[in-house]
């Protein structure tokens, strides 16, 4: 059995800026239990054997771009979806933190 | 922010050992981002450099910059890191409106460069072998401003601007690990690591290392142990330290801080802390918690990184040399004394002294125009030497202009004063504004008569030896030709004149 609990699923929705409510924690932890716990069957198969972790599925490696200036935005274009914005910036909600 | 209680720094040093780490973000100079065809430009309009990839608009796909990763495998050879056959990007995920995309692309488990060494020497003499953790490709952040609240610039913000032309700009960051055994000089090491690293980077080319314009920081780690104990002490790492200056106070500080507290029985808070320059002062940021579950991911997006051994071994074919070989090759052929040396490093000037020397410039001579008249003007305008507007070609001419006694002394400090206003070369602006020294003999000769006539004891006083005497009339042949007179060719007609 997995080990997701209440309590993870809480830390996890906080982390994800995710707003869940005490009916949807505990909906969560089963569904998320069962997937934790198929993803285990797999790894089950692979016992004994050696193969390495896989990011991509695709045997594909180095695909670059040279380093050439492309066309920007313009800044009106990239502020035109922002819900606010003043002085050619983008405006956020007041941060505690320095950057 | 409230008073720190600070204890003595040679008593924190009875008590405890001193282990540092250090991190330290170079920001490359490609042209263009690390993810994105953007202009990679500091100073430009806010949000110019933006596309749909580094503002993380909908199904904007990355790709990586070429360039960026050849310089990254560059550093990491240049630190004698072993570099990785295979590399992936990660995703680090965070939320925080530095970077729109809510996770910045790093590397985690596969870093491009690991296991490597840096040897770094102290002004005292004492050898440091660092040893490096690994170096990482990552992107940069955006910039915030926070607006508003009347208690300064973060508390009471009322909102923030985001400025994302630096967003997704190539940085490698490179990771020590623990450095043990500086004693009390576990300060004065940090700001050299980081001096060295700056110097590698400009070496190789791959960065401007603009401390102030944010190229080259440093965070730094500092925990203190008791002596003889093996586990580490909790560590706090400072950030926001953008001087070389900044980070020798910062790790002096934080050890006279740590050791207040620790002798007091007080537990060190496992933190960031930010640095202070006006104030000499570090204050608590956020505590390592949550913020910090990054949980990072191998990047789907981006494929992973496998230079090929011809790749490595080109880009190690072209390495400069090392910053220690390059400092006792080029202080053994100026001559230059170990203190004379000293203050020419602690100043950042062998470059300068480099460039003037290979303009035509006694060594001496160089050194003695950057550390003197140079740096005293730099001192004055509030500047660092090296970002005066002046070439080494141009003190090259100067200094050689004085030895072929065009200029002396004083013109060549007037000619320097016209180079700094941009009003061309030494040569040039002696032409155009007439500041050649006068060693015309009649012109001379006329102003020494127009001196004697008024001080006839002089010509006396030389013929009995007395040749402070002479001096009078210099000085006022000097005064009459607003100090264009080659004054030893004075001197040599005066004696002429007494003799004859």
């Amino acid at each position: 059995m997995s080990e997701i609990t209440p309590d993870l699923v809480r830390h996890l929705a906080g982390l994800s800026r995710i707003l869940v409510t005490d009916e949807e924690v505990e909906r969560f932890t089963e569904q998320l239990s069962l997937i934790v716990d198929s993803v285990a069957k797999v790894n089950e198969a692979l016992e004994g054997l050696d193969v390495p972790a896989t990011s991509h599925p695709i045997p594909m490696a180095n695909v670059y771009r040279d380093d050439v200036v492309e066309p920007s935005l313009t800044q009106a274009e990239a502020l035109s979806g922002a819900p606010d914005s003043g002085d050619g910036r983008f405006r956020v909600a007041a941060i505690l933190d320095e950057e | 922010m409230a008073k720190d209680e600070l204890m003595n720094y040679e008593k924190a040093l009875e008590m405890f050992e001193v282990v540092i780490g250090l991190e330290v973000h170079v920001e490359l100079n490609t042209k263009t981002k690390m993810f994105c065809g953007c202009r990679n430009e500091f100073g430009d309009e806010p949000n110019t450099n933006v596309c749909p990839i580094c503002i993380a608009l909908p199904g904007a796909l990355p790709a990586v910059n070429r360039t960026a990763v050849e310089s990254s495998i560059s550093i990491g050879l240049a630190l004698d890191c072993e570099i990785a056959s295979n590399g992936r990007f990660a995703r680090k995920n965070y939320f925080y409106p530095d970077l729109a995309k809510n996770f910045q692309t790093s590397q985690y488990d596969e870093p491009i460069a690991f296991e490597g060494a840096l040897t770094v020497e102290l002004p005292s003499g004492s050898v440091h072998n660092i040893q490096i953790e690994r170096a990482h490709m990552e992107e940069d952040a955006g910039k915030l401003t926070h607006i508003g609240g009347s208690t300064g610039r973060i508390q009471g913000a009322e909102y923030s601007l985001v400025d994302y032309n630096r967003a997704g700009v190539p940085l490698v960051e490179i990771v020590t690990k623990p450095v043990y055994g500086a004693g009390a000089e576990a300060p004065e090491l940090a700001a050299a690591y980081v001096r060295s690293i700056r110097e590698i980077v400009k070496g190789l080319g791959v960065s401007d290392a603009k401390m102030e314009r944010g190229n080259v920081r440093c965070d730094a780690n500092v925990s203190l142990r008791p002596h003889g104990q093996e586990k580490l002490g909790t560590r706090t790492e400072t950030k926001n330290v953008n001087s070389l200056r900044s980070i020798e106070r910062a790790v002096r500080y934080e050890i006279q801080r740590q050791a207040a507290l620790l002798a007091k029985g007080t537990a060190i808070i496992q933190e960031t802390r930010h640095w202070h320059e006006d104030k000499g002062a570090t204050s608590a940021g956020r505590p390592k918690s949550d913020a910090d579950d990054y949980r990072y991911f191998p990047e789907p997006d981006l494929v992973p990184v496998q230079p090929s051994k011809e790749l490595i071994e080109s880009l190690r074919a072209k390495l400069p040399e090392k910053p220690a070989d390059r400092r006792k090759r080029v202080q053994a052929e100026w001559g230059f004394a170990d203190l004379e040396f000293r203050d020419v490093v602690n100043a950042d000037l062998l470059d300068q002294i480099e460039e003037t020397v290979r303009a035509g410039a006694k060594p001496q001579a160089a050194r003695k125009w950057w550390t003197g008249e140079l740096a005293r003007i730099a001192n004055s305008q509030d500047k660092d030497v090296t970002e005066l507007e002046i070439s080494g070609a141009h003190v090259a001419e100067l200094t050689q202009l004085v030895d072929a006694g065009k200029l002396n002394d004083r013109l060549a400090r007037e000619v320097l004063t016209y180079v700094l206003g941009g009003e061309g070369s030494p040569s040039e602006i002696v032409s155009a504004r007439g500041l050649e020294v006068v060693s015309d003999d009649g012109a001379l000769i006329a102003a020494i008569d127009a001196a004697l006539a008024k001080q006839p004891d002089v010509l006396d006083a030389i013929r009995e030896g007395r040749m402070q005497a002479a001096g009078a009339v210099i000085g006022a042949v000097m005064q009459a030709m607003k100090g264009s007179a080659d004054a030893g060719r004075v001197r040599e007609l005066l004696i002429e004149k007494a003799n004859a």
